[in-house]
């Protein structure tokens, strides 16, 4: 499906603008930054200056080339929890609404019941079991998001599996792989893709507020979330070190809302999504 | 020219359409069109779906339904151009002089109402009655339509009521605010004949005693003719022939109004059946829910199908004809009886069939939209089967699906096309193709014309039948319809109720003695004449005095 850059409303187009850069500065971060992320350069929050392009953190540490740094663990960590999230989600959800009975029952009782326990909490008492590394922050913050994936697909899923081309296809004999990956995938993919956008902004947001609360990555590595924490202390000194990162956390999570919103328009529009672009 | 009610001159309406990989255009839907209605009158329009019937008929409304425009020329009604009406003069209008019947009353009725509140409403709103004088229309209106209980019911919510009592109690809330024209689209079209005999009674009833005019918009020409004072025939948004009823029908002038009238004049040679049958249902009994608070759905129901012929399975809504495909494709156990498939007992259950089995028995829908997965091309929907079955991979797969495509004259070119990319008609082909690329014994068709245009259901009957002739298949053909039975049919089992009334061939099912229920039945099917309403009422009320 070819889209013509002019179908793309103003604020898609921003949103996407604004993502690609981040990613891209994420990605070329060893390349774009002055400095090393870990050696302390300067005095302690020096100011912006021509050295020290947004000046030095509470260690001396150069601002930038640690929101560089951070924006990629950030990312890294949001990116392949969301993935897990959804590669789990998706599959049981498909499932259970395939399989139906007690796999179904049990399954979604068991996901109500994790649902029911507020998530920063059970993500906190998890986390402050199980060793600190990016592995168990990946796992355990892709398994909670999986819950809110699972219910989505379930309930897309059950209505494509009512439809007489899945009747059709089981008449004919074909197992459930097939039924699932051939003919409920491909119908469920618009609403899941939207989706997707949704909680990729909502892990980053979580991952933010595990390392705030210092639960998340650990020093002398930071992603964003740590870095407002490390740099919380001056604000009451005027000093702006702590606001770059949660700016940062700021303009990724409405950028990437801003193409989710676009996304999910075009695929929830009765008419095909075609009439407002 | 003193009593026109409604003059419509040199209509144009056109609509943007988005269509994929291209940029949005303006398509002309209904292009010169004229037509006036004087006080009184009916005027039927016909046509087949997309020939803008139901766009014309919105036009003595200035509406538009989903962004289409109306471009050009004049619609008069009681002397002034309603086109040029602003909004505040287009609302008086509608409700009020102008009344809308759709073709879903269920879907029209808002559920968390009662009728009573829902059939007055536009009457208050206009202001053309207080609330108790346009409830006592109401109960009189109730009472004229033959509704059960007039007085007490509009007190009943939409679900409470028939169906056909649901499109009565619509046609009530059109006459209530005593309109001078009503639009009727496809009243009936939803309903079963023993329900649309009495409702289409109802309508003419209604129209002759308030002298309304009205605008009846219907793809049956059957149905048209018991109605209609003129009829105006439609093809693609142009006027093919405009007369009266009587004319269209005794006398049509055009090739496509004579195609039309004609329709369903296919022929087939009864065969008779064999020893020994490819499927015989043997006392099936079944029901939907579990334990003592199931719903019987079928009673000991025996038929069997002798190979390469045809069963039809008629009934209304709600007789159990399509349980009864359900139970023999296994998707529904059956609580009792047998079903044996070419000389082999076949398991209750689907999953317990073997691949053979499967493959030997294959099934079209009703829906072809629903019945192919959107996102996959026509290669893939008819060269899955082959795969599945046959293990045909590459060039052997497509050049066996070309074959198909062939056999269900298709031709190349489709097998690329998503199922969105293709007519209601050549849909029906696909799925007709993919059930034969599995060369069963037996395909079961469930109402598998119901959804199509006279026309195009004929060209699949006529495939089907000689795809029989080709490939020696049995059809169990599920249907409501008579007249699909009488062209297609070798024998015919008539349901009512989960059971079966009548079975035998179509000689000895279709001629009398009739049984109570089949007698009915066939009586109700509209036939291609003037007056048929009024001879089947009459024959109607006099038997029920004779009994």
């Amino acid at each position: 499906m070819l889209l013509s850059l002019r179908r793309i409303p103003i604020s898609a187009q921003v949103g996407i603008l604004v993502t690609i850069a981040f990613v891209l500065a994420a990605l070329l971060a060893p390349v774009i930054a002055p400095y090393s992320s870990t050696v302390v350069v300067g005095d302690v929050w020096e100011p912006m200056s021509a050295k020290h392009w947004l000046g030095t953190d509470n260690l001396g540490r150069d601002l930038f080339t640690r929101l560089l740094y951070g924006g990629r663990i950030t990312l890294f960590i949001a990116a392949l929890a969301t993935a897990l999230s959804f590669t789990l989600g998706a599959s049981l959800g498909f499932s259970a609404a395939v399989i139906g009975g007690w796999f179904d029952e049990v399954l979604s009782r068991f996901v109500d019941m994790i649902m029911s326990i507020p998530t920063l909490i059970f993500a906190l008492v998890v986390l402050s079991v199980l060793p600190s590394n990016t592995v168990t922050l990946i796992v355990v913050m892709g398994i909670l998001d999986s819950t809110r994936v699972y219910r989505i697909s379930r309930a897309v899923a059950v209505d494509v599996n009512v439809m007489d081309f899945v009747e059709a296809a089981k008449l004919r004999g074909e197992g459930k792989i097939w039924v699932i990956f051939r003919e409920i995938l491909p119908n469920a993919l618009s609403p899941l893709v939207a989706e997707l956008g949704l909680r990729f902004i909502f892990a980053i947001l979580f991952l933010s507020a595990l390392s705030f609360l210092g639960l998340g990555v650990q020093p002398p590595q930071s992603d964003w979330g740590g870095m407002v924490k490390e740099n919380k202390d001056g604000i009451v000194f005027g000093i702006p070190a702590a606001l770059l990162p949660a700016a940062a956390i700021a303009i990724l999570a409405i950028s990437v809302n801003l193409v989710a919103d676009w996304v999910l328009n075009r695929t929830t529009d009765l008419k095909g999504g075609r009439g407002n672009g | 020219m003193a009593d026109t009610l409604l003059d419509v001159k040199n209509l144009r309406i056109e609509a943007t359409v988005y269509p994929p990989d291209e940029p949005a255009h303006d398509i002309t839907i209904v292009d010169d069109v004229s037509f006036s209605l004087e006080k009184g009158k009916v005027l039927g329009l016909i046509g087949e779906s997309g020939a803008g019937k139901s766009t014309i008929g919105l036009s003595p409304m200035a509406y538009g339904r989903g962004g289409v425009r109306i471009t050009g020329g004049k619609v008069m009604l009681n002397g002034r151009d309603i086109l040029k009406e602003r909004t505040r003069g287009v609302r008086r209008l509608r409700g009020k002089e102008v009344c809308y019947v759709a073709q879903s009353a269920a879907a029209a009725f808002n559920p968390a109402h009662k009728l009573m509140d829902q059939v007055i409403e536009a009457t208050v709103r206009h202001g053309s009655a207080g609330k108790d004088e346009a409830k006592k229309r109401a109960v009189d209106l109730f009472r004229r339509l033959g509704l059960p209980e007039p007085e007490r019911f509009g007190n009943r919510y939409p679900h409470q009521v028939s169906g056909g009592q649901l499109q009565r109690a619509m046609t009530a809330m059109a006459l209530c605010s005593r309109p001078d024209l009503i639009i009727f689209d496809e009243p009936t079209t939803a309903l079963d004949v023993t329900t649309q005999i009495d409702v289409l009674a109802a309508i003419k009833d209604a129209i002759r005693d308030t002298g309304v005019a009205a605008l009846y918009i219907t793809h049956d020409l059957a149905v048209v003719a018991q109605v209609s004072d003129d009829i105006l025939v439609l093809r693609h948004g142009k006027k093919v022939e405009h007369g009266t009823a009587r004319q269209i029908i005794e006398d049509p002038q055009e090739q496509y109004t004579r195609d039309l009238v004609s329709v369903r004049s296919i022929t087939h040679e009864e065969k008779k059946p064999g020893d020994s049958p490819i499927l015989s249902v043997k006392n099936i009994t079944a029901a939907y829910g579990k334990g003592p608070a199931a719903v019987p759905v079928l009673k000991d129901v025996s038929v069997d199908i002798t190979a390469g012929q045809t069963l039809a399975v008629v009934g209304e809504s709600g007789s159990g004809k399509s349980t009864l495909a359900r139970v023999i494709t296994g998707l529904l156990p059956p609580r009792e009886g047998e079903i044996t498939f070419d000389g082999r007992p076949l398991a209750r259950r689907l999953g317990s069939r073997s691949r053979d089995d499967l493959r030997e028995l294959q099934m079209i829908y009703q829906m072809a939209d629903t019945a192919m997965n959107p996102r996959h091309t026509v290669r893939t929907i008819i060269g899955r089967p082959l795969e599945f079955y046959f293990n045909m991979r590459g060039k052997e797969r497509d050049a066996r699906v070309q074959e198909l495509m062939d056999e269900i004259e298709l031709g190349n070119g489709f097998l690329d096309r998503y199922p969105a990319e293709l007519s209601g008609g050549q849909k029906q082909r696909i799925c007709i193709a993919r059930a034969l690329a599995a060369k069963p014994k037996l395909i079961i068709c469930d109402e598998v014309t119901s959804a199509l245009d006279p026309l195009v259901a004929d060209g699949i009957l006529k495939l089907l039948l000689n795809l029989q002739k080709i490939e020696n298949v049995a059809y169990l053909f599920i249907t409501h319809d008579i007249a699909t039975v009488r062209a297609i049919a070798d024998s015919i089992a008539v349901m009512y109720r989960g059971e079966v009334v009548r079975y035998g061939t179509k000689s000895e099912v279709l001629s009398p003695p009739f049984d109570d229920y089949t007698d009915l039945l066939l009586a109700s099917v509209p036939e291609m004449k003037i007056g048929w309403l009024e001879e089947a009422l009459k024959r109607r009320s006099m038997e029920s005095a004779g009994n």
